[in-house]
C-alpha cells in the first residue's frame, strides 16, 4: 500500500473507499480538472472537492476525489494540461493500488478550444478541435488547423 | 522529390520539395507563355472562392486551360448552397467529387486544412484568413530566383508585416535558404515576435529597421507589401506612414545596379507609376510566374505519372 502524503487525513474530508484521487492539482485550479473530467454542473458521482490545503511540493494545491470511479488513462493525461504536477491514486477497498503521474499525449482533441475566433474549428464545421501537443513544461499547444499558439490561459479555453 | 497529396502551407515544405516545384515551373514556363499543351486534358479543377480574388483564381484558370484541362467555378457564395447554409466540409466532399483537385481560398484560418481532411482529391490553398497563401510564396521563390538569386540573398521585406501573411510565409520559406532578411515597417506593424523568434532560430539573420533609406542601397531584393489604411486610426499618421513607405525612381538612385523591386499587388500608393519603366521593376513578371509556378503544382498533385 502507498500512503498519500500530503493528504489532510480526517481534517477535511475523509478518504474514499474506492475510485480516484487526484493529488498536487495547483491551487485553483480543481474546478478545472472537473470541467477535463466532464464532472461539470450535474453528476451522479460522488465528488469531493478540496481548495487551496497547504502542500510540501507546491504552495497551495487542490485534491479531487472521485468515488467509484478509476480515471482512464487519457482522462488523465488531459488533466496534465493544466495541472503537470498532478498524481492519480487509484484506490480500492481503501487502499493506493495504483499511483500515476500525468503525461500529455502528443495531440489533444476536442477538449481545448483554440483562441483565434477567426479559425474554422470555431465554426459550426462537423470538426472537433484538434490541438498539437508542442511542449510539455510548460504547455504550449498549437492549433492543429489555424497553427495559433495557446499557452498560458489554457483553462480558459476548456470546452 | 515531391510526395504531397495536398498544398496547404509553407511550413511542411522542404527545401528539396521546393526546388523540385521551381524546378518544373522552369520547365513549363513555355506552356505558360503559350506553347500548346495537353498534359492536363480531361482533368478538371474546381475553384472554390469564398473571398474576392483576381490573380489567385484567374492564375490557376490559366494553368489548367493552358495545359489542356478545364476548370469548374463556385461562382459567388450567394446563390450558391453555401448561402442555405451549407458546411464547408459537405461542399468540398460534394464538389470533390465533381474535380480532380481543389483551389480554396477562405476567410477563415485553417479551412483549407479542414476541407483537405473530407476531399477527397488533393486541396491547394489559395489564402486562409490572415493564415497561409503557398502558392503566393512559391511564385515569389521563383520570382526571386529567375530574377535574382536564391543564394546568399539579401533582401528587405516592407511595409505591413504584422499583417502580412504573404511576408510571413515568405520569410519563412527564405529562412530554408540562409537569407539575409531585414524587416522595415513602422513600429505598429512590426513582425509578430513569434515568426521572428523562427526565423532566428533557423540560424536566419534578422534586422528590423523603420527607415527603408537605410537599407536600400545594400539589398538584392526590396518586397513592397501594401500599408492598409483601417490599420491606422489616425487618417494624418496613415499619410505620414505611407509616404515613407513610397518608392519613386529617385529613392532608387542609390541602389544597387541589380536590384529587383517585387510587390504581390495590388499595390496602392507605395510604389510610383513610373517606377515601372526603370529596370528594377519585376513586380508584373511576378504575377506573370504565377502561372508556371501553379502549373506545376498543378503538374505534380495531379498530372498523369508526375
Amino acid at each position: 500500500m502507498i500512503e498519500i502524503k500530503d493528504e489532510p487525513k480526517g481534517l477535511r474530508v475523509k478518504p474514499i473507499n474506492n475510485g480516484t484521487v487526484i493529488d498536487h492539482i495547483a491551487g485553483g485550479q480543481a474546478l478545472n480538472v472537473l470541467k477535463i473530467l466532464g464532472i461539470a454542473g450535474t453528476t451522479d458521482a460522488t465528488v469531493s472537492v478540496v481548495m487551496n490545503v497547504e502542500s510540501r511540493k507546491l504552495c497551495k494545491k487542490d485534491i479531487v476525489k472521485v468515488e467509484d470511479r478509476e480515471l482512464l488513462e487519457r482522462e488523465v493525461n488531459r488533466i496534465a494540461l493544466i495541472a503537470p504536477a498532478a498524481s492519480i491514486n487509484i484506490i480500492r477497498d481503501g487502499k493506493v493500488m495504483e499511483k500515476r503521474t500525468v503525461d500529455l499525449p502528443d495531440e489533444i482533441v476536442g477538449v481545448v478550444r483554440c483562441q483565434n475566433p477567426n479559425c474554422i474549428s470555431n465554426t459550426l464545421e462537423p470538426i472537433k478541435s484538434r490541438m498539437l501537443v508542442k511542449t510539455k513544461n510548460p504547455v504550449l499547444l498549437r492549433c492543429l488547423y489555424c497553427e495559433q499558439p495557446l499557452t498560458d490561459r489554457i483553462a480558459e479555453y476548456l470546452i | 522529390m515531391f510526395m504531397k497529396r495536398h498544398v496547404l502551407s509553407m511550413r511542411e515544405f522542404s527545401r528539396d520539395e521546393i526546388d523540385s516545384v521551381l524546378d518544373l515551373a522552369a520547365s513549363l514556363e513555355p506552356y505558360a507563355r503559350g506553347r500548346k499543351s495537353d498534359m492536363m486534358a480531361g482533368k478538371i479543377l474546381a475553384l472554390l472562392f469564398f473571398e474576392p480574388s483576381t490573380r489567385t483564381r484567374m492564375s490557376f484558370e490559366t494553368a489548367m486551360n493552358r495545359l489542356g484541362g478545364s476548370v469548374i467555378n463556385l461562382g459567388p457564395a450567394e446563390g450558391s448552397s453555401i448561402s442555405k447554409g451549407e458546411s464547408l466540409a459537405d461542399t468540398v466532399r460534394v464538389i470533390g467529387g465533381y474535380a480532380d483537385a481543389l483551389v480554396i481560398r477562405h476567410p477563415k484560418e485553417g479551412s483549407a486544412r479542414l476541407a483537405s481532411q473530407f476531399s477527397p482529391v488533393p486541396v491547394l490553398n489559395a489564402g486562409d484568413g490572415a493564415g497561409h497563401h503557398p502558392t503566393q510564396t512559391l511564385l515569389d521563390l521563383y520570382t526571386i530566383k529567375k530574377e535574382s538569386h536564391l543564394e546568399n540573398l539579401s533582401i528587405a521585406l516592407v511595409g505591413d508585416l504584422k499583417y502580412g501573411r504573404t511576408v510571413h510565409s515568405l520569410a519563412y520559406a527564405l529562412s530554408l535558404f540562409g537569407a539575409d532578411i531585414t524587416l522595415v515597417s513602422p513600429a505598429s506593424l512590426r513582425m509578430p515576435d513569434p515568426i521572428k523568434a523562427d526565423l532566428s532560430s533557423k540560424g536566419t539573420r534578422v534586422r528590423e529597421t523603420c527607415d527603408l533609406g537605410e537599407v536600400i542601397n545594400n539589398v538584392d531584393v526590396l518586397y513592397m507589401t501594401r500599408i492598409q489604411r483601417e490599420r491606422f486610426p489616425d487618417p494624418v499618421e496613415y499619410k505620414k506612414v505611407a509616404s515613407s513607405y513610397r518608392i519613386t525612381p529617385e529613392f532608387l538612385a542609390g541602389a544597387r545596379e541589380n536590384l529587383i523591386v517585387m510587390h504581390p499587388l495590388p499595390r496602392v500608393d507605395e510604389i510610383a507609376p513610373s517606377v515601372d519603366e526603370t529596370p528594377h521593376a519585376r513586380y508584373f513578371q511576378q504575377s506573370f510566374y504565377g502561372v508556371p509556378v501553379r502549373m506545376a503544382l498543378l503538374k505534380m498533385l495531379i498530372g498523369n505519372g508526375a
